[in-house]
């Protein structure tokens, strides 16, 4: 049994409220279920039906934790999603499988890289991004009892450091770099993609270029003081996503600083459109979000706001 | 109170009508499952105003929600909340308005977009069943609601679940929005469609109490498969000058239409509407 439904199986026999619903995806829970009785649902592959049923139960006072694949989640029940489950505030947690770059090869039908910016839209829901499976499991024991709704995009990746084990929604972790002094760059990123940036914040520090890197862990709440601690004491802040430009980690990090006057010199790291699918190490590699790339899009940008400062210009 | 009685009971399409000015509301949908609702809170849900919050109680979730005029005139009547909170219709200041507010006592779940609340009522009747207790749930479907793949895709699931404390009421009273059910996307035939489904499949007279007591009284079959209930209902019904009509659906009359709506109710003399409604919702 595999970490995350040996949390399911523990929660739901310590808590009797705990149901797991399943829109016929069992891929990371093939031997929990048949040990849940009746608190484990498989409604077949009706992403709706799921969501409705789940804040009809936990109207009724239950938790319930729903599980599909994560572009079907959040698109095809967004609605449900929406009305459901965020106009009550009801505590369904909503779990997407495979987000963002990890549907490596299906094509962009399952590219869950829209998934962040259409749940922190919704007025209640929050929005959890563990960077592998040690951050999930920490992060999971303290959602699942908080009484809120929550979206998670899940990973099962062998974890790229050792974690804090404490959490806390809206509090990041600094996993590289110094802290609370000046650095060169900072950072920002969340889920799988922290590997990759801390192989590209190693290759950096080679150079004698100082790198922090934070792992934000939930996106909403997000960590608004790590975001300024970054553009006071950066020189470049970089936001590191496998998600859309618009809408995700760039966007929130832009909301926050114009909101707070604050002007840094800022380096988005994201899609702009549907990635090339492929099996993973190549979709990093030709999408340039490997940690070799990272570092020499990081290191560009460096290289051309001296040169911008050299020539008279400044951005800060 | 008994069935001659419950047919007597005008108030609630008296507020279905006073609720139809200064803003209005969806008049016609309304009237045609006043006589749905009145019967199954005063007959057949084990539920009243001391039994709202209990763990044990029947539940009726109103998936076509802009109907709840009937179900705040029957709320009123019933003791649920003051009769004169119905003049709050459409102010700021309270929650009545075109679709269902939980913040209203007796409202068990908001709906408003179509489609939703079979899967949400199915969930309700999960956790009842795992309870061990009785309690049944009822859900208010529109015809034209059955458009929604998602009705379809919960009717499948509360089969395959087995879930048999679920009722869904089909208010069938043959009107979409705009138009005839059966001139846009037909439903017939609507019966084997849900016994398609696996679903127990019952057809009563959604306007006659002993036609609906009659069936009511053997439900739910507990024979492992959730049961639907065709209604056969008129929109608009009890105000002839504005019943079978499509552009009768929202409406917003004026003062005095709605003081002569209500003699007509009362088959004291029949109105004479001018006022254009709207039927773009």
């Amino acid at each position: 049994m595999i970490p995350y439904e040996s949390l399911l199986l523990e929660c739901v026999r310590g808590d009797e409220r705990v149901m797991i619903l399943t829109a016929e995806n069992r891929g990371h829970m093939r031997n929990a279920p048949a040990l849940m009785g009746d608190n484990f649902i498989d409604v077949g592959i009706a992403e709706q039906t799921m969501i409705g049923m789940a804040a009809g139960l936990a109207a009724r006072g239950r938790i319930v934790l729903t599980h599909a694949l994560a572009s079907f989640i959040t698109l095809r029940a967004f609605e449900f999603i929406r009305d459901d489950v965020g106009i009550p505030a009801l505590p369904v947690i909503m779990v997407g499988m495979v987000p963002g770059i990890l549907s490596d090869g299906n094509g962009p039908t399952h590219q869950a890289i829209d998934d962040v910016g259409l749940m922190r839209g919704i007025p209640n829901i929050n929005v959890f991004c563990p960077s592998d499976e040690d951050d999930l499991i920490i992060g999971m024991r303290e959602i699942i009892f908080s009484g809120k709704p929550y979206y998670v995009r899940y990973t099962n990746a062998p974890a790229a450091v050792d974690h804090d084990k404490s959490f806390t929604p809206g509090v990041a972790e600094i996993v590289a770099g110094p802290r609370g002094c000046k650095r060169d760059v900072t950072i920002l990123c969340y889920g799988v993609l922290l590997r990759q940036a801390l192989q590209a914040a190693a290759r950096l520090s080679t150079e004698g270029i100082t790198v922090q890197v934070v792992n934000l862990r939930t996106l909403k709440p997000i960590d608004e003081s790590i975001i300024l601690d970054a553009a006071v004491n950066s020189d470049l802040v970089v936001c590191l996503e496998d998600h859309f430009l618009t809408n995700g980690l760039h966007s929130i990090v832009c909301e926050c600083l114009v909101r707070e006057q604050k002007i840094v010199s800022v380096l988005p790291i994201g899609f702009s459109t549907w990635f090339r699918p492929a099996i993973l190490s190549d979709v990093l590699d030709h999408e340039e979000l490997s940690g070799e790339h990272i570092a020499r899009r990081i290191k560009d940008r460096l290289i051309s706001q001296v040169e911008l400062q050299t020539v008279g210009g400044s951005l800060v | 109170m008994t069935n001659n009685q419950l047919s007597d009971l005008p108030e609630i399409r008296e507020h279905i009508l006073r609720m139809s000015t200064d803003g209005g509301c969806f008049t016609g949908a309304s009237l045609s499952c006043t006589d749905l609702l009145v019967y199954l809170y005063t007959s057949f849900l084990r539920i009243s105003p001391e039994t709202i919050s209990s763990p044990e109680r029947d539940i009726l979730l109103l998936s076509k929600g802009h109907d709840v005029p009937a179900l705040y005139g029957v709320f009123a009547e019933l003791g649920f909340i003051e009769r004169d909170r119905l003049k709050n219709h459409l102010r700021v200041h309270d929650h009545i308005y075109w679709h269902p507010n939980r913040n209203i006592s007796g409202v068990e779940f908001h709906s408003g977009s179509l489609g939703h609340l079979l899967s949400v009522g199915l969930g309700m009747a999960v956790d009842i069943r795992m309870r061990g207790l009785d309690s049944r749930v009822v859900v208010i479907l529109g015809d034209g609601e059955l458009n929604e793949g998602s009705v379809w895709e919960a009717c499948l699931t509360a089969h395959a679940l087995k879930v048999d404390n679920l009722i869904a009421v089909v208010d069938r009273n043959l009107f979409q929005a705009n138009v005839r059910t059966e001139d846009l996307i037909p439903l017939e035939p609507l019966t084997s469609k849900f016994e398609a489904f696996g679903w127990n499949v019952e057809c009563v007279n959604g306007h006659d109490f002993e036609d609906l007591d009659e069936l009511f009284r053997r439900l739910p079959e507990r024979n492992g498969a959730p049961t639907v209930v065709i209604a056969d209902t008129q929109r608009g019904r009890g105000v002839p000058s504005i019943s079978e009509r499509a552009d009768r659906w929202f409406c917003n009359f004026t003062h005095e239409e709605v003081d002569a709506l209500i003699d007509e109710l009362h088959g004291r003399s029949q109105a004479t509407i001018t006022s254009k409604t709207l039927v773009v919702r």
